[in-house]
């Protein structure tokens, strides 16, 4: 039977122009710029310096806080150099820059392809190994694996929710990882049921995917305590929220977070390196990154190593298409829209989609009529023709009362919008100035 | 290669627009225009174009020299409040006061609050009411239906079914009687009766109702309401004395209940933006057009309803919000 | 005429008794104030702009009363002269306080800095400072959106059209902040206004290297220390390759004006400098052609009436001046050898940074 999340939601064009391409493994590059500011929370700190060498796996930024993670090289080489380089975020920022000499894997990763099932750590040691690999959520978000697992005293994990939803046009990774590796993701997610002492888990995909769907069934029936529940093809169905909703029928409270309702939610992409840092001792260094377009010659799934340009991606693909508009590192609807192609993959790329200029322009923009689509397609239940209002004649107050804080960015009401209003750039500037309000207000 | 385009997401869009909302309500009146065509032939023409084209221009003329700003007369919402106002009109109205009426509506009912989007009240029914309280009568003389196709200025007029049973009712004729007097619902259900060029055929607006939920331009929340509320509580009138007040039927049937609550209730920008803050805007327009009708000097409460309603929703769209999520914990 | 009388008396009974009630509820609900916040309030310029760190002129004149020290309190609007008149009805000192105004520490115009990619979104300058470094390739300069100008509410700044950058109009800046506070970038800045609204100032913010900065803009501040040598009152630091200059500090000599390789040190209300004695070389020739050019247009610059801009000045100037320091750099250096042998030592030892200077692609 069909779930679906209870409010809201678009339905944009699904393009997934890059499905059933198995994946490919990208050449290693001549050099990789590894920012040191991949994931949410604090910038790891470099422990190599300038002449070190360095081993594929190997240990080169520490976790410099509770929210962070360690970072390991993805090549094999002579650290360059440690400097600003641009990177996604649109700035420069620090990274650790390696040039690389061979494919020298450091010795306690074993590299052997057989499906490895039986899981000997207990939970604390799962955790702990799971943080030392430096995981982070690869859907996007990059939140420290290791921290959402650990369950704050007082609340409970009920349900293991694996997210292999892909609601955003274009993307296939997810899609392409659960057809070529599906065996590894049900260990992992049998990993992650340890961890989290819970022995339910649902693994969530879009009605899109049928092929993915009947896999994963046939899959999970041979593992104890996951089952696969097929979701409506709405976005944002993939949003953490919007799938506990769905699969559960529960809905996280206001400003609070997926455990206060026992859920637990994992990116499928996550989940796979869970096994491989669980079971064969491999760090995250790598991931797959879809490279998409309507112009682009090859589009494909690419198993890249994080470091490398985007540039080696786009010719892997076939190369920079002749109308290129705009390039968008993630999917259309909440992807960045990259400003030179030397930008580094990251842990958080999960694709690159090259946008014709026909499509890459905005309408022009014009008074609000008052539709009350924005409303109707809201995830979250907010006014964003409202939150709109208010932030541009800077009325932080009424905004933090409208719940500006609870948008989650899908761009459902940019995406709907009749009069072309870019609604979601100014719920971002509302919710950029009224976080920093409330911040210094906690201080 | 030109350089590339930076701009914050979403980068892909829905494709919706002002205009292709405009012209699907156009295309959902165009049964009921083809209806008051075929109820009252040329009166009806002559007053729809006219009302279009007075509406069209002043929008034009207003926003060229007056405020010189750029001509939106392309988006369509100027031909639908011409539209909207020519259904409100009796077919035989006089062009010069047609004129009067669609420059109130545009003039003060939209531009003068800073065009599209920004009015309070429905500006089809704020040219209406003007006209009915500065002509009221040549804006209560009706064409009859069905006679006076050829017809213009010279139609044969007779009474509406709406003022025909309030009349009755208060010089103390008993309902039964007074509904022999008045077409069978059968006919009012097609729009053979006298009434306003637009309003008069139920089914041909309720196919445009069907129209414009199918292509997503409204939902069901605000007809349904006003529509329910009209029907519950004509119930209850009449069930407590079915001699002294008409049922469901015959007020949902007549006067300016359907295009009201279909086409002048759902305009976007004088209705709320929640949907229960929409169930709220339905029921009070739907309470106050019976106490009009029922209690009140006028025989038809409708177009006063919605004014009243639409002064309510800033204050309904701040206290009513929309369902939240976070709301539900099972 | 009885009825008249009744309701004339009738009235005038209520109008009576409802005066004779209010005037007890004004009494028991009274609320003390100083009298004398009132009349600092008088005083004050009204605008209620907020530049005091107030709500309002009203609030600013209850501090000014309740306050024991009155030193910490400024109002930018009336200046100096409102502050003596308003501390002369409280009874206590005010703060001696120099006049500002606002300065834009860009010149990354259109022509300096070229555009590497095209924005095509809400046009406010701090979503697209969340979102990424700008158009440019200096992450760091104007956006060219104009919320300061929004930000403005004395009609002192415009946008620019040609420049791309918004320009300041003196006689109407009162310093109030707001530009400041509005600026995601930080370009803007509350400078003492000098004397005889002179002053200097260092008209980058750019803190990359020498190399991208030159790169991204040519008239960036790529941090080479020339001014920070010639200084002689310690006003300039380098800090993160950028130089800045203390306002209270710096003496107006102009040392760092003409030292500067690239331009990026601002002189306004000045005069115009005595042109150069001819030198040998052919090239120093064509600077002394151009040196009276820049003279003329800085003249003419000033010498023009009322709204003299900052921007005016500086774009005319720039390229006459910079074609100059090329060709005239051997002239300057010159000049600076001879008059300051002291300053060669250190400008030896610095030969580092001047390298820096030397090698623009450096990545």
């Amino acid at each position: 039977m069909l779930k679906t999340f209870s409010l809201g939601g678009v339905h944009p064009a699904e393009n997934k122009l890059s499905a059933g391409k198995k994946i490919e493994v990208l050449p290693i590059p001549a050099q990789v710029s590894i920012p040191i500011a991949q994931h949410i929370g604090a910038p790891s700190a470099p422990v190599v310096n300038k002449g070190d060498s360095v081993k594929v796996g190997q240990l080169i930024a520490k976790s410099s806080g509770f929210v962070s993670a360690n970072i390991h090289s993805p090549v094999s080489g002579t650290v360059f150099r440690i400097d600003n380089v641009l990177d996604a975020s649109g700035y420069k920022r620090q990274a650790i820059i390696i040039k690389v000499d061979g494919d020298e894997w450091d010795e306690s990763i074993d590299r052997s392809q057989e499906l490895k099932k039986e899981i000997t750590l207990s939970p604390e040691e799962i955790i702990k190994k799971v943080g030392e690999a430096g995981l982070v959520g690869l859907g996007g978000a990059t939140f420290p694996t290791h921290v959402k697992l650990s369950v704050p005293p007082g609340k409970k994990a009920e349900v293991l929710i694996i997210n292999g939803v892909e609601c955003e046009p274009y993307l296939t990774s997810d899609h392409q990882l659960m057809m070529e590796k599906g065996d590894e993701i049900m260990v992992g997610t049998q990993i992650l049921m340890k961890a989290l002492k819970v022995d339910k888990a649902i693994i969530g995909i879009e009605n899109n995917k049928p092929d993915a769907i009947e896999h994963m069934s046939k899959l999970a029936a041979q593992y104890e305590g996951i089952t696969v529940q097929s979701l409506k093809v709405q976005y944002p169905q993939g949003g953490e929220k919007q799938l506990i909703d769905a699969c559960i029928g529960r809905q996280v409270p206001s400003g609070k977070l997926p455990i206060e309702v026992g859920a637990v939610v994992q990116n499928v992409g996550t989940t796979y390196a869970v096994y491989e840092a669980v079971q064969k001792n491999k760090p995250l260094f790598e991931r797959v990154v879809t490279v998409t377009g309507k112009s682009v010659k090859n589009p494909g799934n690419f198993l890249a190593r994080i470091g490398t340009p985007v540039t080696a991606l786009i010719e892997a693909a076939g190369g920079l298409p002749e109308d290129t508009g705009k390039i968008i590192g993630g999917g259309p609807m909440m992807g960045k829209a990259l400003a030179s192609t030397d930008v580094p993959v990251t842990k958080g790329s999960s694709g690159i989609l090259i946008m014709p200029d026909e499509m890459s322009k905005r309408k022009e923009t014009q008074p609000c009529i008052r539709c009350s689509k924005c409303v109707s397609v809201c995830p979250m239940g907010l006014s964003p023709y409202l939150l709109m209002t208010v932030a541009e004649k800077a009325m932080w107050d009424r905004a933090e009362e409208e719940d500006v804080m609870d948008c989650i960015e899908c761009g459902s009401c940019s995406y709907t919008c009749p009069s072309n209003r870019p609604l979601l750039d100014y719920i971002r500037l509302a919710k950029g100035t009224v976080g920093q309000i409330i911040r210094s207000r906690n201080k | 290669m030109s350089t590339l385009i930076i701009s914050p997401s979403p980068h892909v869009h829905s494709g919706d627009s002002v205009k292709k909302n405009m012209y699907g309500v156009i295309i959902a009146l165009l049964p009921a225009l083809a209806a008051s065509l075929w109820v009252f032939g040329l009166g009806a023409l002559i007053v729809t174009v006219t009302a279009i084209a007075a509406s069209v221009l002043f929008e034009y003329l207003i926003e060229k020299y007056l405020l010189k700003v750029p001509s939106t007369i392309s988006d369509g919402s100027a031909v639908i409040t011409g539209l909207l106002l020519a259904f409100n009109l009796p077919s035989n109205l006089p062009i010069w006061i047609i004129i009067i009426g669609a420059l109130v509506a545009i003039g003060i009912g939209k531009m003068s609050f800073g065009g599209l989007g920004n009015n309070p009240f429905n500006p089809a029914l704020v040219g209406r009411v003007f006209l009915l309280i500065s002509f009221p009568v040549q804006m209560t003389t009706w064409p009859k239906p069905m006679v006076n196709i050829g017809t213009y200025l010279d139609a044969t007029t007779g009474a509406t079914p709406l003022s025909i049973i309030k009349e009755g009712l208060k010089n103390g004729d008993k309902l039964t009687d007074l509904l022999g007097k008045i077409p069978s619902f059968a006919d009012m259900f097609l729009g053979e009766m006298g009434g306003s060029a637009g309003e008069v055929a139920a089914l041909a607006l309720l196919i445009g109702f069907a129209y414009m939920l199918y292509r997503k331009i409204i939902t069901w929340h605000i007809p349904v309401a006003v529509l329910g509320t009209i029907a519950i509580f004509a119930a209850l009138l009449h069930w407590a004395n079915p001699e002294a007040y008409a049922g469901p039927l015959f007020h949902l049937l007549t006067g300016g209940a359907m295009l009201g609550a279909i086409f002048m209730a759902t305009d976007y920008v004088t209705s709320p933006m929640s949907k229960k803050g929409m169930i709220i805007f339905g029921v009070g327009i739907g309470v106050i057009t019976i106490l009009i009708r029922v209690f009140g000097a006028y025989p038809e409460g409708m177009s006063f309803a919605i004014l009243i309603m639409n002064a309510f929703v800033p204050l309904i769209d701040r206290y009513v919000k929309p369902k939240r999520f976070g709301e539900i914990v099972k | 005429m009885n009825v008249v009388l009744i309701t004339i008396i009738t009235l005038s009974a209520l109008g009576a008794l409802a005066a004779v009630i209010l005037y007890f509820v004004a009494q028991k609900f009274k609320v003390y104030e100083d009298p004398r916040i009132d009349q600092v309030e008088e005083v004050l310029p009204a605008a209620n702009c907020g530049g005091c760190g107030f709500p309002g002129c009203r609030a600013f004149a209850e501090a000014m009363v309740t306050s024991d020290d009155i030193s910490n309190l400024y109002c930018p609007v009336g200046g100096a002269d409102v502050m003596s008149l308003a501390a002369k009805i409280v009874g206590k000192e005010a703060a001696a306080s120099a006049p500002q105004v606002a300065v834009i520490r860009c010149n990354g115009t259109c022509d300096n800095r070229p555009r590497t990619n095209t924005y095509d979104g809400a046009e406010n300058c701090t979503i697209v400072a969340t979102l990424y470094g700008g158009e440019t390739g200096c992450s760091y300069g104007c956006l060219g959106l104009g919320e300061c100008v929004d930000a403005c509410h004395f009609d002192a700044m415009y946008m620019d059209e040609k420049t791309g950058l918004p320009v300041v109009i003196e006689e109407n800046c009162v310093a109030c902040g707001a530009c400041v506070e509005a600026c995601p970038k930080d370009i803007i800045e509350l400078r003492n206004i000098g004397p005889k609204s002179r002053r200097i100032y260092v008209s980058c913010v750019n803190k990359d290297r020498g190399g991208p900065a030159r790169k991204a803009c040519s008239v960036a501040c790529i941090g080479c220390g020339k001014c920070e040598q010639v200084c002689a009152f310690d006003a300039i630091t380098i800090k993160d390759n950028l130089a800045y200059i203390d306002y209270d500090k710096c003496k107006l000599c102009r040392k760092c004006v003409e030292v500067c390789p690239t331009d990026a040190i601002h002189e306004i209300n000045f005069p115009a400098r005595k042109p150069k004695p001819a030198a040998k070389k052919p090239a120093a020739e064509t600077a002394t052609d151009k040196k009276p050019t820049a003279a003329k247009t800085a003249a003419a610059a000033k010498t023009e009436a009322a709204p003299k801009t900052e921007s005016k000045e500086k774009p005319a100037a720039p390229k006459a001046e910079k074609k100059e320091t090329i060709a005239g750099e051997v002239d300057q250096k010159k000049q600076t050898e001879k008059k300051t042998p002291a300053k060669d030592e250190r400008s030896a030892k610095k030969s580092g940074l001047s390298d820096a200077k030397d090698k623009p692609e450096e990545k």
